[in-house]
């Protein structure tokens, strides 16, 4: 009984932890279908969770191990390609047909063996060097994909990869593909921070911080990078699949050089420090990407020229915070909790 | 992936009664010869100290012994074990432990944390998913070796935070991790305030008896203190080996080490 009670104050006590902030935030994304369009639905929040999702993958690595990998939008392509390939499409020469409970696991599988082998190239490579091993292997990808007809469908890709009709929902409708989104988006963070604290996490960030003492502690340091890309890749695979079907296609165009860079640019901006930063990133860059072209063109310039927005808003924010959004918060939080007469650290972290 | 205990029941089977024997050591960086024909044996709980100048090698001793490079010629056994072709990890594994001249510590995490990643090292579970709970055995270990270098009021302070002497007393928290057979301390007093040097010492004479140890230290009241053998090292070589009070007598040494004006 005693037992009981302890376990009920634990879980008590435990649910007080979370700040109250997630307590809104979690209210306000359940709630907030009821309040707005459906293109907000599915276009702007269904696109932010995706793209938060393979930002979330580059975060791990990059955050917690030190790895800046440009290879995950071409990983969450992979996902999209397999889906569609053993899948259904409008490809039915080339597409297989099988059943969903087969395809998706089947695909984030091959996702994750896909990482792994970029993870066994890239590890040996420190810094700029990886970037560029894992850029160059996103660049081959996107071009194997335009040229190859037999299995990838060149140029042309393929349509019509839906989402299953499980429980007879339509899960491209608006409103199911929203919840659909949150529930993988909120479930991956959740993930990830659970997973930073365990002993896995805990040593890619010692691996991050000094490799030679992990070593020397008795660590396999390339083991453990290499799990860390299969564990991003798995990540990628999932936000991929998501991409697949909220555009219904997959083609070269979403495993080019420009996606890939995006998913670093969204990553940056939100923040590399926590996995929180990658949601805001993407909430960013989609609000940028979607309007841009309204706010140019109200101002007399030309539509197309909304990149231009996007790289003026990504300097902005790498030029007063190298620690992207998250970066301005720890900032804004520090001055707050200082003593303006001592200038002296108040405490006070529940801000 | 090997587990300790299975190790230390290999180990013993091939003991020859020392802990670390290396003979015929060397290690060359291009032409220049930094060890040449290191010949030593030390039992298992001796503490010894490594004396000698800058650049005598002997900070590249103990790369050699533990893995960091391998040496260019001899061989290196731990407790009758060959371990010349052993990367790091694997010579950690069967109870080896270094602490670094420079400290090499994870600067991202907590004091707790460091310590957990050293115990954890040497344990199943590396790539375990699942983190650890309040009454996890390894975290309780980790708390109590910060408790033994009094750091349990700096316990959640992020290692970037800590003052230079607390992090090397960190490093010694992390070499005692894992129930350790032989430790190697580079400098571990470099840069120490006298009272944590005291400190230090406290903690390295009350070290369990089996545990042996291999210490460099500029600091010849340390070093005597906390050894039972002194080895001194010139030019990459061993030229003088003994207990303390005949090192800290010998001419040769007072000499060439200590300026001949040492008392």
């Amino acid at each position: 009984m005693a037992d009981m009670t302890s376990s009920v104050n634990l879980k008590k006590s435990r649910l007080e932890d979370v700040h109250p902030a997630y307590w809104i935030l979690g209210i306000v994304l359940l709630v907030i279908p009821a309040f707005v369009s459906p293109f907000i639905m599915f276009q702007l929040m269904g696109w932010t969770f995706i793209l938060g999702i393979i930002a979330l993958s580059l975060m791990f690595l990059g955050g917690y191990g030190g790895m800046i990998s440009m290879a995950q939008m071409a990983l969450a392509g992979f996902a999209g390609y397999m889906i569609a390939i053993f899948g259904s499409s409008a490809i039915d020469t080339i597409s297989q047909g099988w059943p969903w409970w087969i395809v998706i696991p089947l695909a984030l599988f091959l996702t994750m063996l896909f990482a792994t082998a970029i993870g066994w190239l890239a590890v040996r490579t420190e810094g700029i060097y990886t970037i560029m091993i894992t850029l160059a292997i996103a660049a081959a990808f996107f071009y194997f994909t335009r040229q190859n007809y037999d299995l990838f469908n060149g140029f042309q890709g393929f349509n019509s990869v839906l989402p299953p009709r499980l429980f007879g929902v339509d899960w491209r409708g608006p409103y199911a593909f929203y919840y659909l989104t949150l529930f993988f988006a909120v479930g991956s963070y959740a993930l990830v921070l659970y997973i930073s604290r365990a002993p896995f996490g805990l040593t890619l960030q010692g691996v991050r911080d000094n490799p030679r003492r992990m070593a020397a502690l008795g660590y396999n340091v390339t083991a453990h990078r290499v799990a860390a890309y299969a564990f991003a890749g798995l990540l990628a695979g999932i936000g991929g699949i998501l991409l697949t079907w909220q555009s219904s296609q997959i083609s070269p165009g979403t495993v080019g050089i420009t996606p890939a860079i995006d998913i670093l640019i969204i990553a940056v901006i939100g923040g590399l420090r926590h996995p929180v930063g990658a949601f805001i990133g993407a909430f960013i860059y989609v609000i940028l990407k979607t309007f841009a072209v309204d706010i140019l063109v109200s101002m007399g310039l030309a539509g197309e020229r909304f990149q231009l927005l996007i790289g003026l808003g990504f300097l902005i924010i790498v030029l007063f915070s190298p620690d992207g959004v998250l970066g301005l918060w720890e900032k804004y939080r520090e001055n707050r909790n200082r003593d303006p007469l001592t200038g002296e650290d108040r405490g006070d972290s529940r801000l | 992936m090997s587990d300790v205990s299975t190790i230390n029941a290999k180990t013993a089977q091939a003991d020859s009664g020392y802990a670390l024997e290396l003979r015929d050591v060397s290690k060359k960086f291009g032409a220049l010869e930094a060890l040449g024909g290191i010949n030593m044996s030390v039992r298992p709980g001796e503490r010894r100290a490594v004396l000698g100048s800058n650049g005598a090698g002997k900070t590249t001793l103990f790369n050699c012994i533990t893995g960091d490079f391998p040496p260019t010629t001899g061989a290196i056994r731990f407790f009758g074990e060959d371990v010349t072709a052993f990367p790091a990890q694997e010579r950690i594994r069967r109870g080896l432990r270094r602490t670094y001249q420079i400290s090499l510590l994870f600067n991202g995490l907590s004091v707790l944390d460091n310590v957990y990643l050293a115990c954890r090292g040497v344990s199943r579970g590396r790539f375990s998913f699942k983190r650890p709970a309040k009454n996890d055995a390894l975290m309780q270990t980790a708390e109590e070796l910060v408790a033994t270098v009094n750091l349990t009021s700096a316990i959640h302070t992020m290692v970037s935070d800590l003052s230079y002497g607390q992090q090397r007393q960190l490093e010694i928290a992390m070499a005692l991790s894992g129930a350790p057979r032989f430790i190697l301390f580079d400098e571990p007093a470099a840069g120490l305030s006298p009272t944590e040097r005291t400190e230090l010492v406290n903690i390295l004479v009350g070290l369990p008896s089996h545990v042996g140890y291999i210490i460099i230290e500029h600091d010849m009241d340390v070093a005597l203190r906390v050894s039972d053998m002194v080895t001194m090292m010139h030019n990459g070589r061993i030229f003088k080996e003994g207990k303390p009070a005949e090192i800290e007598e010998d001419p040769e040494v007072q000499a060439l080490y200590l300026g001949g004006g040492h008392e």
